[in-house]
């Protein structure tokens, strides 16, 4: 007799499922799988009222027109947008020290140490900043190159946004290129592998060193200026 | 013999359906933990342009989107594309107010890293878009991020 009461005693869960469905079918409705993922980029500063003009010679700069009618001009060729990412990769390193291409410096631990007792010796802080970056560098990863590469993009009013993100995303490539070849070469990781092991590993400031040095030998200089009336 | 002989006769027993709570269940923490409430109610068209170099927005509260696109109820409001911050249409010269009116929500040393988060439909034009720039150069807020969808170029 007494087992027999226990058994009614049992709640019934069958409306559960209703329950839980309802509850589902609200979050379904009511949230959206939002993709926070996108293209990072630091916009510059308006110029100060004063501030000089900086002139940055002709093959030191990487331009990379935009038209109305989504067509590239990139360094005086039209090319469509599959050829910019190895045309910006010879740009940045300039391998075979070409004229047309950017200026480069070679970069060891005895010359960064020589520049800076000679910028220290001139009082010339900012120098001396750089140097220190790349004397940094250079004892993590050996002798490199450094140019003095910059990209500057331009676009028109009527330059569609599709065409835009194409373009920024494979800038962003050639750099990522780049520097994974070369976080590969020293550390045995891609570049994002090194830079998720970092935030990881806050305590730890041997990978911190390593993310700036990659960063130092190829530093991602990617210019926008002011939208123009390219036509097409 | 007869030992594993059935009773012909005998009725197959009902499924128990006592399981399907907590399938409902899983699917339904599925769906809560991978996503989010949506903040506005969108007005305008939106398809993310795709990308492969993407990063993830870290902090979602230090970010701030502008949603750019052709508006959904062209009858009323026509083709042109259309900036919408928070719930309504503004004007490129809305966009400085909107920023500055969103950093007075945040602890003052948070400011420098406010992320503005601009969701632009793939179709609009880059005209709209550099004002918006503009706009946000004025008021230095100059982290940018351009919302995108993973994937390859699309051509």
């Amino acid at each position: 007799m007494p087992r027999k009461r226990e058994a009614q005693n049992e709640i019934n869960a069958g409306s559960m499922a209703d329950i839980a469905f309802l509850l589902l079918v609200f979050f379904l409705v009511t949230t959206t799988m939002d993709s926070s993922w996108g293209i990072q980029r630091k916009i510059p500063p308006l110029p100060e009222p004063n501030q000089e003009r900086v002139d940055i010679k002709q093959r030191n700069v990487f331009v990379v027109l935009a038209n109305a009618n989504d067509q590239l001009l990139v360094e005086g060729e039209l090319l469509v947008i599959d050829q910019i990412r190895e045309k910006a990769k010879e740009f940045i390193v300039n391998p075979a020290r070409k004229e047309n291409l950017p200026e480069w410096e070679d970069v060891s631990v005895s010359i960064a140490k020589e520049r800076i007792t000679y910028f220290t010796g001139k009082g010339n802080i900012e120098k001396v900043a750089v140097w220190q970056k790349r004397l940094n560098a250079a004892e993590l990863v050996g002798d490199f190159t450094i140019t003095k590469q910059v990209i500057s993009l331009q676009n028109d009013r009527g330059t569609s946004y599709k065409l835009y993100i194409q373009v920024q995303n494979e800038l962003a490539a050639a750099y990522r290129e780049l520097r994974d070849d070369l976080c590969m070469q020293e550390f045995r990781m891609t570049f994002s592998e090194l830079e998720q092991l970092a935030k990881n590993n806050r305590e730890d400031p041997s990978l911190k060193k390593k993310l700036k040095a990659i960063k130092t030998v190829y530093p991602q200089k990617i210019s926008e200026a002011e939208p123009k009336n390219l036509g097409g | 013999m007869s030992k594993f002989k059935k009773d012909g006769t005998r009725e197959l027993p009902p499924v128990s359906t006592a399981s399907l709570p907590d399938i409902v269940f899983m699917l339904l923490f599925f769906f809560m933990v991978t996503t989010v409430m949506r903040e506005v109610d969108l007005k305008v068209k939106q398809t993310s342009p795709a990308a492969t170099e993407i990063q993830k927005l870290e902090n979602k509260s230090l970010v701030h989107y502008i949603y750019i696109g052709e508006p959904m109820d062209t009858e009323k409001f026509g083709t042109e594309p259309r900036i919408q911050l928070a719930d309504d249409f503004g004007v490129v010269g809305d966009v400085g107010a909107y920023i500055i009116q969103k950093r007075t929500e945040v602890v003052e040393g948070l400011i420098p890293k406010l992320t503005t988060s601009l969701k632009v439909d793939r179709d609009v034009k880059m005209g709209v878009i550099s004002d918006v720039k503009q706009e946000l150069r004025i008021v230095s807020a100059l982290k940018l991020n351009y919302a995108t969808v993973e994937g390859g170029l699309d051509k």
